[in-house]
């Protein structure tokens, strides 16, 4: 049997389809584009914009929801959403100030003051957890993402306000004589000239790429939101990878509350309220599919740097916070109509 | 059901191609074809997947317009710029994907976007009235009330093709409208399109299933490479005249391979039972018990529903049995992850390859590689070069005509893509293969292709079992034949049974030939 020469033809004229014409090249590059003209047009329009300092400045603003965005990224990648990310920073941020404060234990008169590390990693522990019962909800309960997280975004946000009740930690400082300074370390220090925030958000970043495109667990999150069946049925653990992103997409708010806090110096029960949106945005606005299976992590930090660039830029040249909003709206709506376009056309 | 309009005789040219040609940038998809379809008669276009015959219907029903060339419709030359523009001359199709919504029930399906209106609203009577009619001429006992999810896929095809005759179609185009019915279904399809023309619809008929369609057909319509290289009247073709202009040469499907010893029982399936997903209370395997020895191929035939893919997919880990046993090599695997599974080196490749096969926003290479990626990871990190390695070898040794691992998996033709499925499994190096329909949607040379490849990997050792709603393909490359009907196993049979053999087991009526 010999019926190959009769297919040979056809697999060369459809390879013949992938060639990549300049239009497409600057489709591809679209965010990165987007930010280069946002660059641009606020450094003619006001002198402040181009210099360094500013530039870092706007940049720890983006390390905020940079960080989210990692987390959602994940999450999206897997097919899913997470409503949560924004109250599980600020209940991030109260359970450092709380645990800042001193924990009494009245069994045994004592207080505890954790030192700033074990501060930092308990409440990492917490986005976990947060994460962990989104994870469970979604991948046992079959509870859908959207309500799933929705749901969690209220509790969190209550349990808070409860632990507060509705106020907010000023005092994070700590004192030298308890042994635990350095909250504002995060926030304020920086290394080489570099805020600390911005240096967290590269290294999420890097590992955060690594696990994408290097190991088995990034290639098990790509297979299973692109076809969740055909990866179960090639041996995926599908649902150990969904809790891993929603556990990852926790982690990564709670780090992000926690640099939140450290740079407000304080830790108020409402931070964070809507970033899970912005968030949204930044990985959409980085070419991310909804669906799931497709999205990069240098896209996501394009176009969180695109949404932090320019707000920070209509604050310098002084339009309106109103306008923002508008403009902020505008240019999501721009960035899914270009994924539309582009994962539409096959 | 209304009248169709009676304009002229049988047999007049109601629809022609002349010189019709398509081309996407510089693919030529289809270079000039010429053909008529006639009043009241059945064409059939036959061609091997990417032959263009889905690029010729899309034309034919105005989905996309030709780059040359006319379409001559009733004497004078169209062009459609819509679908709906060539529904609104008569011209219909029935896609081989259902286009129905699953959550609205049949009456609603039938009359979507064109409900008959009141004054007061929706005629929901009226509707629920004609879809009755419709589902009477079709002979089918489907309530207009029915949520078009609970029916079997047969089915839905039946109101698909009761939703095409509801708008007066003078032209029908069908596409594979048998890939998913069962052979009495086929038989109703075929009273229908028969009872169609006798009132002078004209059909063009879309169907790998060549036996089959030269049964319905008046007319043949031979494509390849997007050329047309035959046209001719039914008396002057048979099926060995369609596959000659198809692929251009004579093959066959294979046959058992032999000339090496057969090694010990590779996979054991012992009563095996697995209750119906839906909860109905009986079961889809029954008590079944079936093995396999090392190099051996066995082909299970049986109907839609027989249980064939419960059975499989059981025995890879992703349904749970009730009762019964999954030995490999003499190990109990009942019950383990599919995970599990593919490692002991048990492995499927599923029915639906677009649902359950391919993760469509992957590459080509990916998707190979998507079941072993284990064997290219080193520590925690995967290593590219050995999986470029793993990618490579596959596409070689399945014979996947791709440009490359980097290629969008959808640039790929059905038979490729298929063997991309059957690749990443084969990958994984396994014991045993367990193939549900692996020639299901993909055309004469590919299947060939496909089954000459299992056919080298049995004398390897490789345990092949492969399910089949194609008779011929079980006289293919099996050793052994076993026909499943209701759960259980109702005949076996060597290599040298015969086609009515086969299918009077399966309970199927034997239809002439």
């Amino acid at each position: 049997m010999s019926v190959t020469p009769a297919i040979d033809t056809k697999a060369a004229t459809s390879g013949g389809k992938r060639k990549k014409s300049l239009v497409e090249l600057l489709f591809e590059g679209r965010a990165f584009f987007a930010l280069i003209a946002i660059v641009v047009v606020f450094s003619l329009m006001s002198p402040n914009y181009f210099t360094i300092n500013n530039f870092l400045i706007m940049a720890s603003h983006v390390a905020i929801f940079g960080l989210l965005a990692i987390g959602m990224l994940l999450v999206i990648l897997n097919g899913g959403i997470d409503l949560s990310v924004g109250s599980t920073l600020g209940l991030a941020g109260v359970v450092a100030g709380f645990l800042m404060q001193g924990v009494t234990l009245p069994q045994i008169g004592v207080i505890l003051y954790p030192s700033v590390w074990v501060v930092v990693v308990l409440t990492c522990l917490l986005g976990a957890v947060v994460g962990a019962v989104n994870g469970v909800l979604i991948a046992y309960l079959r509870v859908p993402a959207f309500v799933a997280t929705l749901g969690v975004l209220y509790v969190a946000r209550g349990i808070a306000l409860l632990m507060t009740n509705g106020l907010t930690y000023n005092n994070l400082g700590g004192r030298p004589e308890l042994g635990n300074t350095g909250f504002d370390w995060l926030g304020f220090n920086r290394l080489a000239g570099v805020p600390i925030g911005v240096l967290v958000l590269l290294v999420f970043a890097v590992v955060c790429h690594i696990l994408l495109t290097r190991t088995a667990f990034g290639r098990w999150l790509y297979a299973s939101g692109g076809n969740e069946r055909a990866a179960e049925l090639s041996g995926v653990p599908v649902k150990r990878v969904k809790i891993s992103v929603y556990v990852l997409s926790g982690v990564c708010a709670a780090v992000a509350g926690l640099v939140l806090s450290s740079q407000l110096t304080s830790a108020g029960p409402t931070a964070g309220t809507t970033y899970e949106l912005t968030a949204i945005a930044a990985v959409v606005i980085g070419g991310a599919a909804l669906t799931g299976g497709r999205g990069t992590v240098i896209g996501t930090m394009l176009g969180a740097f695109v949404i932090g660039f320019l707000s920070d830029g209509l604050v310098i040249i002084g339009v309106s916070a109103y306008w923002q909003t508008v403009f902020t709206g505008a240019v999501i709506v721009t960035a899914v109509l270009l994924n539309s376009v582009k994962y539409g056309r096959r | 059901m209304s009248e169709v309009a009676d304009i002229g005789q049988k047999g007049d040219v109601v629809l022609a191609a002349r010189n019709v040609a398509k081309s996407y940038g510089n693919i030529h998809a289809l270079k000039g074809v010429n053909f008529d379809i006639r009043r009241g008669e059945v064409t059939t276009l036959f061609g091997e997947n990417g032959a263009g015959k889905s690029t010729l219907m899309k034309i034919l029903s105005g989905v996309v317009q030709p780059t040359s060339g006319e379409i001559i419709l009733d004497g004078e030359s169209v062009a459609f710029a819509s679908s709906s523009q060539a529904r609104d001359r008569g011209i219909s199709i029935i896609h081989q994907e259902l286009s129905l919504a699953p959550n609205m029930n049949v009456r609603d399906n039938i009359f979507m976007g064109r409900e008959i209106m009141t004054a007061t609203g929706v005629d929901f009577a009226e509707e629920e009235r004609q879809t009755r009619l419709l589902m009477e001429e079709l002979e089918e006992d489907i309530d207009p009330l029915t949520p078009v999810e609970e029916l079997r896929l047969g089915q839905q095809q039946i109101v698909e093709i009761a939703r095409a005759l509801s708008v007066n179609s003078r032209i029908l185009i069908m596409d594979e409208p048998t890939s998913a019915l069962s052979a009495s279904e086929v038989e109703v399809l075929f009273k229908v399109i028969r009872d169609l023309t006798a009132r002078g619809v004209s059909i063009v008929y879309i169907s790998h299933h060549l036996e089959e369609a030269l049964q319905i057909t008046n007319h043949a319509v031979v494509l390849r490479d997007g050329a047309m290289t035959a046209y001719a009247g039914r008396e002057e073709i048979d099926l060995e005249w369609i596959v000659r202009h198809m692929v251009g040469e004579n093959f066959d499907l294979g046959s058992p391979p032999t000339g090496y010893e057969m090694g010990d029982v590779a996979l054991s399936i012992e009563g095996l039972t697995v209750p119906d997903p839906g909860g109905a209370g009986y079961s889809v395997v029954d008590g079944l018990s079936l093995s396999v020895r090392e190099g051996e191929i066995v082909c299970i035939y049986g109907l839609m529903g027989a249980g064939r893919t419960e059975l499989l997919e059981t025995a890879a880990g992703r349904l749970t049995p009730t009762a019964g046993k999954v030995v490999l090599k003499g190990r109990d695997v009942t019950g383990q992850s599919i995970a599990q599974c593919i490692r002991d080196g048990l492995v499927l490749v599923p029915e639906d390859r677009q649902r359950d096969g391919l993760v469509q926003t992957m590459t080509v290479g990916r998707n190979l590689s998507l079941a072993s990626i284990g064997s290219f990871t080193r520590g925690l990190f995967t290593s590219a070069g050995r999986e470029l390695d793993l990618v490579g070898n596959a596409i070689r040794k399945v014979h996947i005509k791709t440009d490359g691992g980097d290629a969008a998996i959808g640039s790929l033709s059905g038979g490729n893509q298929q063997k991309v499925v059957i690749g990443k499994m084969l990958a994984t190096n396994p014991e045993v293969i367990l193939l549900d329909e692996p020639s299901r949607g993909i055309d004469i040379g590919a299947k060939a292709e496909v089954f000459k490849l299992l056919a080298e990997r049995a004398k390897q050792g490789l345990a092949v079992v492969y399910t089949t709603s194609e008779v011929g393909e079980c006289l293919s490359i099996a050793h052994r034949i076993i026909v499943m009907r209701r759960g259980r196993i109702s005949a076996e049979f060597g290599p040298d049974a015969t086609k009515e053999q086969i299918m009077a087991a399966s309970g199927e009526a034997v239809h002439a030939h």
